[in-house]
């Protein structure tokens, strides 16, 4: 057990997912939930990398790695944008508030 | 115990323990700059699991990029003059129970899973090899991802100064 393995990789992988999840439904600011939707993005890369070094595909996995962090770079850039519009809007990024629509 | 096992658990700890800090800190500037420290543990698992390439790019793109996104979001969006920049929290003990079941399914599935376990040598360095199936097979992917950050930057523009 002490041996670090496949396992060990995806052991952090998933305490990462369930930390940024548990970010993502307990924060209130918006772009606190922007930080826990990057800790998931970056545990699913953790996952992309442990399986290309200890599976059978070659350097597959470090390519998708490298796609998602692109992703997340035109992700954050945007979903900001939107953050600061709605800051524009409501003067508010409380997630909890901006709830025109309802009702 | 030798000494990637220990460099392997030095670096877990950083990243979880700084991940920790990013969700319960109160203060918004806080976990931001805890958010600095998990991204460095993950550049350095990346590193042990063989792939220094994305562990440069981590560092450049997270690090430089898109924390530095998201101090700005900060800074943008609250008053510091005038009001702390605090950050409420809602439903911690619904979510922290929630969150505990999923992940208990999630460690559960993985334990038991017999993962077949290929034990691949390292190569010295990986940048020549990904950028060479970067530029063959999925040469597409690739350009389409350069047309989509073009996107977003435009998007992202027009957005923020309506």
């Amino acid at each position: 057990m002490l041996h670090v393995g496949l396992n060990h990789f995806l052991v952090i992988s998933t305490v990462l997912f369930s930390l940024g999840i548990f970010g993502i439904i307990t924060r209130k600011n918006a772009v606190m939930v922007l930080m826990g939707i990057e800790l998931i993005l970056n545990s699913a890369n953790i996952n992309f990398i442990a399986f290309a070094k200890f599976g059978n595909f070659g350097d597959q996995g470090q390519i998708i790695a490298l796609f998602v962090i692109i992703l997340a770079a035109a992700e954050a850039a945007v979903a900001l944008a939107i953050v600061l519009n709605i800051y524009k809007t409501f003067s508010t990024v409380n997630v909890d508030e901006i709830d025109t629509l309802k009702d | 115990m030798s000494i990637y096992d220990i460099v392997f658990y030095l670096f877990a700890a950083i990243t979880i323990l700084s991940a920790i800090f990013v969700v319960t800190n109160k203060n918004i500037v806080h976990s931001a700059f805890y958010l600095l420290f998990t991204f460095f543990g993950i550049s350095g698992i990346y590193v042990l699991l063989g792939a220094d390439f994305i562990a440069i790019v981590q560092l450049v793109v997270y690090v430089g990029g898109i924390l530095i996104l998201l101090i700005f979001g900060v800074m943008l969006t609250n008053k510091i003059t005038s009001v702390q920049i605090k950050t409420g929290t809602f439903q911690v003990v619904p979510a922290a129970i929630g969150v505990g079941l999923f992940a208990g399914i999630l460690f559960t599935v993985m334990l038991t899973t017999n993962w077949r376990s290929y034990n691949n040598s390292v190569p010295a360095t990986t940048t020549k090899h990904l950028g060479m199936i970067l530029i063959q097979q999925y040469a597409l992917v690739f350009e389409l991802l350069g047309i989509l950050l073009l996107i977003a930057m435009i998007g992202a523009a027009t957005l923020a100064r309506k």
